[in-house]
C-alpha cells in the first residue's frame, strides 16, 4: 500500500498540491522544439532543469534527447544570463551545426527577468547567428500553467516565424497539439488520404521513433523544415488540434498573416475524428474517400460487436486537458462512465467543456482543473471505478486500489508501444478500445468463479 | 497608441508628476491607462481620490489565474483607467518578476487592444532599472517613449544617467527612446541650465521644466491632482504645459550616457563653483 495514507474524507485544501498531475513548461517546450527539422532545443538556465527535461523526454520515448544548457551559475542570476546565452549560441553552431536553435526559458531566467528577443537581436548583430541559420525562443516559466502551456508557447513561436509572401501556397496548417510521434504520422496518413496538402508543425514523426540503424544521428532526416513554417504564413487555412495545445499558435497566424484557423478537438474517438476529417474535407473541398469511410466503419463494428462489455463502465482518467475532452467525449459515446476526471493544466473552460459533454450520463461527475492525484485517489475511494486510464503515475493507485489501469497519455516510463501505435484517427480509436477491452476482459477472466469462467466473449 | 514610461530617481516625483500630467492630457481629451509598477501601489492614488486600488497581483494572489479586465482595472479621473500591479511587502519576494506579471495579464486580457481606443498608456515605474523585471516596461513592444523626471540634485542626475543606460541596452534591438528629462525642480542653483546641459549631453532634450510649488503639496493633501483640485492656480498650468508638450514631441533617441566623470565635471561647471 503505498499511497496508504491517502484518507478517503475530502477536506478543502487551498495551497498544498500532492502528485501533481502535471509538470514543468519546459519539457513540453523541448518536445515540440524537436518536431523541428535540424533543431537543437536550448535551455535557458541551470544545468539541473535541462537534465531534468531531457530525462523525462527519454523515459517516455526511450530515444536520446539532445538539448543544451545555459548553464547558470551565481553570477548569471545575478547579472543576468545574457552572456551565456550569448557564448552557448556561438559554441552550438560551431560545434554542433544544427540548423535551428530553440531556446526555452526556467523559473530563473523568467524571475530575473531576461529578455530572448534582445540577446538574439545582439546575437545575431555580433554574428554568432550564421547566415541561413534560425535562433527562435519562448517564455517558459514553470510556475505558470505546465507542460501543456510550455508545449504551446514553443508552437507559438513557430507561428511566429510564419511570413506572408501575398501569393497562396494552397496547403493547409495542421497543428497536431502534444500527440505521439506515430499520432502525428497517423495525421499525416488521414490527410493524405483525404487529399489535402497539409504543413504540419511540429511534427516529431521519425525524430522520436526512429529505426535503430547504428548510426547515431543528432538530427534526424525528419521534422517541419523552417522553410515550410515560414511558408505557413501562405497557407489556405489552419486546422489547430486542441485549444490548449495549438489555438495560440493558429490565432497568431490568423492575426499576423491573415490565415483562417479553425480550433478543433484532438482526433481521439470516433466524434472528434468524424469531425477532423469533415474539416479537412471542408477546407479542401474534396469528398472523403471510400478508404476512410471503411476505417470508420470497422471503428463502429468494433463499438457494436462489443458494447456489452463497455455499457456503464465507471472510468476515472487524468492527463492533459486536449486529450481529456476528446477522450471524455469518445467514452460517453460508446456508453462508458469517465466519472472522475482530473487535469494539473489550470482553465476553467476545461471543467465546463467536460461537464456539458458528460450532462446527460446517469452518474455524478467529478472533474477538477488545477487538480491532483491525490484527489483523484479520494474520489476513487468514494465512488470506485472500474478502470483508470492515465499515465504511469497511476500505477501506484492502480495497484493499491486493484483497479485495471490503461496507460495513455504522457509519461509513459514502464511500457512501451505509445510511440508506435497511434491513438488519434479512426484505426486509433480501434487501438484504444483494445486497450481498454483488454483489462476490462483480463479483470473478468481473473475474478469471474469456475463456472462464470467464459471461453468466449 | 502612445507607450509612455516614466523613470527617475526614487522620491524625486514620478507618480506625481506622472498623474498631474495625465490629468492635463485628460483635460486635452486624450483616453490615458496609468499603470502603476511599484510595489507600494500609489502610482494612481491621486487620479483615483486615494489609495482605493486593488492591485493586480493581490486580484491574481487571491482570485487565482481566472482574473478578468474589469478586476484589476478602475475609471479614474476625466476618463483615465487606472492600474496597479503592487507587489510584496518590503524585504520578501520578487517585485520584479512582479512586473512582468501584471505586464503580461494585462497585455492577454486585450488592456492595450486597439477596441480600447487608448491614446497612451503609462507606465509609472519605480526607481532606477534596478534588474530585469523593472526593466520589463520598456522591452521591445511595451513602452516606446521614456521620459525621466530628474532635479539639478547629484543623485537624481547620477540616476537619470543610469536609466539612459538601460535604455540604451534596449534601444539597440527595439524601439524604446528617450522622449526627454523632466526637470522637476528642488529650487537648486542654476538648475534649469545644469539639466539643459545634461539633456544636450545625454543626447536629448529637457522637454520641460516643472517649478516647486507648495500648490502640489495641497493636492496631494486632498488626494486629487492639481487639475482637479484648483484648476485655476499657476501649477496646474504648468501642468498642462508639460501634458501639451509630450503630446507634441517629436524629439525621440538613443541616449548616449555620461562617464562619472563627465557628470561630476557637469555638477562643478554650472552648480558647486558659485556656492
Amino acid at each position: 500500500m503505498l499511497l496508504k495514507h491517502t484518507p478517503k474524507e475530502i477536506t478543502e485544501r487551498k495551497a498544498l498540491m500532492i502528485n501533481p498531475a502535471k509538470t514543468c513548461q519546459p519539457i513540453g517546450a523541448m518536445y515540440a522544439a524537436l518536431g523541428i527539422k535540424g533543431c537543437l532545443p536550448h535551455s535557458h538556465g541551470s544545468q539541473g532543469c535541462c537534465a531534468y527535461h531531457r530525462s523525462t523526454l527519454t523515459r517516455h520515448y526511450k530515444e536520446p534527447i539532445s538539448a543544451a544548457t545555459s548553464s547558470f551559475t551565481e553570477g548569471a542570476s545575478v547579472f543576468g544570463g545574457q552572456a551565456n546565452l550569448l557564448q552557448a549560441i556561438n559554441n552550438i553552431f560551431t560545434v554542433y551545426a544544427p540548423e535551428v536553435i530553440a531556446v526555452h526559458t526556467t523559473c530563473l531566467s523568467e524571475t530575473i527577468g531576461d529578455d530572448l528577443p534582445q540577446i538574439f537581436d545582439k546575437a545575431i548583430k555580433e554574428q554568432k547567428v550564421p547566415e541561413g541559420k534560425t535562433v527562435l525562443g519562448a517564455n517558459t516559466p514553470s510556475y505558470v500553467g505546465s507542460h501543456v502551456t510550455g508545449f504551446s508557447n514553443m508552437v507559438k513561436s513557430m507561428a511566429n516565424l510564419a511570413e506572408k509572401s501575398g501569393k497562396k501556397n494552397g496547403k493547409v496548417n495542421i497543428i497536431p497539439g502534444w500527440v505521439e510521434p506515430c499520432d502525428m504520422e497517423e495525421i499525416k496518413r488521414l490527410a493524405a488520404m483525404v487529399g489535402v496538402k497539409i504543413t504540419m508543425f511540429p511534427d516529431t514523426s521519425g525524430v522520436l521513433n526512429g529505426p535503430l540503424t547504428g548510426e547515431y544521428k543528432m538530427f534526424p532526416d525528419a521534422g517541419t523544415s523552417i522553410k515550410d513554417i515560414k511558408a505557413s504564413g501562405d497557407a489556405i487555412g489552419t486546422l489547430a488540434l486542441g485549444e490548449w495545445c495549438s489555438a495560440d499558435a493558429a490565432r497568431l497566424l490568423d492575426t499576423k498573416c491573415k490565415v483562417p484557423c479553425s480550433v478543433l478537438d484532438m482526433p481521439f474517438g470516433l466524434q472528434a475524428t468524424d469531425r477532423f476529417v469533415d474539416a479537412l474535407r471542408k477546407v479542401s473541398g474534396t469528398t472523403v474517400p471510400d478508404e476512410v469511410a471503411a476505417e470508420r466503419g470497422q471503428l463502429v463494428d468494433l463499438i457494436s460487436d462489443m458494447h456489452q462489455y463497455f455499457y456503464h463502465k465507471k472510468v476515472a482518467i487524468f492527463g492533459d486537458p486536449d486529450q481529456l475532452i476528446a477522450l471524455t467525449e469518445f467514452l460517453v459515446s460508446i456508453d462508458m462512465c469517465p466519472i472522475h476526471i482530473v487535469t494539473g493544466t489550470p482553465g476553467k473552460k476545461f471543467e465546463r467543456r467536460i461537464k456539458e459533454i458528460t450532462k446527460d450520463m446517469p452518474y455524478k461527475v467529478n472533474v477538477k482543473a488545477a487538480g491532483d492525484m491525490f484527489l483523484l485517489h479520494q474520489w476513487i475511494k468514494n465512488e470506485p471505478v472500474d478502470v483508470l486510464i492515465g499515465n504511469t503515475y497511476g500505477k501506484y493507485i492502480a495497484r493499491d486500489e486493484d483497479i485495471p489501469l490503461v496507460r495513455w497519455g504522457f509519461p509513459i516510463l514502464d511500457r512501451q508501444g505509445h510511440q508506435y501505435f497511434p491513438t488519434v484517427g479512426y484505426k486509433g480509436g480501434i487501438r484504444l478500445l483494445e486497450k481498454i477491452l483488454g483489462v476490462l476482459l483480463d479483470r473478468l477472466d481473473r475474478d469471474n468463479t469456475e463456472e462464470k469462467f467464459e471461453l468466449v466473449y | 497608441m502612445r507607450k509612455v514610461a516614466i523613470y527617475g530617481k526614487g522620491g524625486i516625483g514620478k507618480s506625481t508628476t506622472t498623474q498631474n500630467t495625465v490629468a492635463g492630457l485628460a483635460e486635452m481629451g486624450r483616453k490615458v491607462m496609468v499603470v502603476g509598477c511599484d510595489p507600494k501601489a500609489d502610482s494612481t492614488r491621486l487620479l483615483l481620490g486615494g489609495l482605493a486600488q486593488k492591485s493586480v497581483l493581490d486580484t491574481l494572489r487571491e482570485e487565482g489565474e481566472d482574473v478578468e479586465l474589469d478586476d484589476i482595472r478602475k475609471a479614474a479621473y476625466g476618463g483615465t483607467w487606472a492600474v496597479e500591479s503592487g507587489g510584496p511587502e518590503p524585504g520578501v519576494g520578487c517585485a520584479g518578476r512582479g512586473i512582468i506579471t501584471s505586464i503580461n495579464m494585462l497585455e492577454s486580457l486585450g488592456a492595450y487592444e486597439e477596441s480600447e481606443g487608448l491614446d497612451y498608456a503609462f507606465y509609472d515605474v519605480l526607481g532606477d532599472v534596478v534588474c530585469g523585471g523593472f526593466a520589463m516596461p520598456i522591452r521591445d513592444g511595451k513602452a516606446e517613449e521614456i521620459y525621466i523626471v530628474c532635479s539639478g540634485e547629484m543623485m537624481a542626475m547620477y540616476a537619470a544617467n543610469n536609466i539612459c543606460k538601460g535604455i540604451m541596452k534596449f534601444a539597440q534591438s527595439g524601439s524604446v527612446r528617450l522622449g526627454g528629462l523632466i526637470c522637476n525642480s528642488r529650487n537648486v542653483d542654476n538648475e534649469k541650465e545644469m539639466i539643459e546641459e545634461l539633456a544636450k549631453k545625454l543626447g536629448t532634450q529637457m522637454i520641460y521644466f516643472v517649478p516647486r510649488d507648495n500648490d502640489v503639496q495641497r493636492a496631494e493633501i486632498n488626494r486629487k491632482t492639481v487639475i482637479e483640485w484648483n484648476p485655476e492656480v499657476p501649477q496646474a498650468d504648468e501642468y498642462r504645459g508639460l501634458a501639451k508638450a509630450i503630446d507634441e514631441n517629436k524629439m525621440f533617441v538613443v541616449p548616449t550616457p555620461l562617464e562619472i566623470e563627465e557628470l561630476e565635471q557637469l555638477l562643478l561647471d554650472y552648480g558647486l563653483m558659485e556656492a
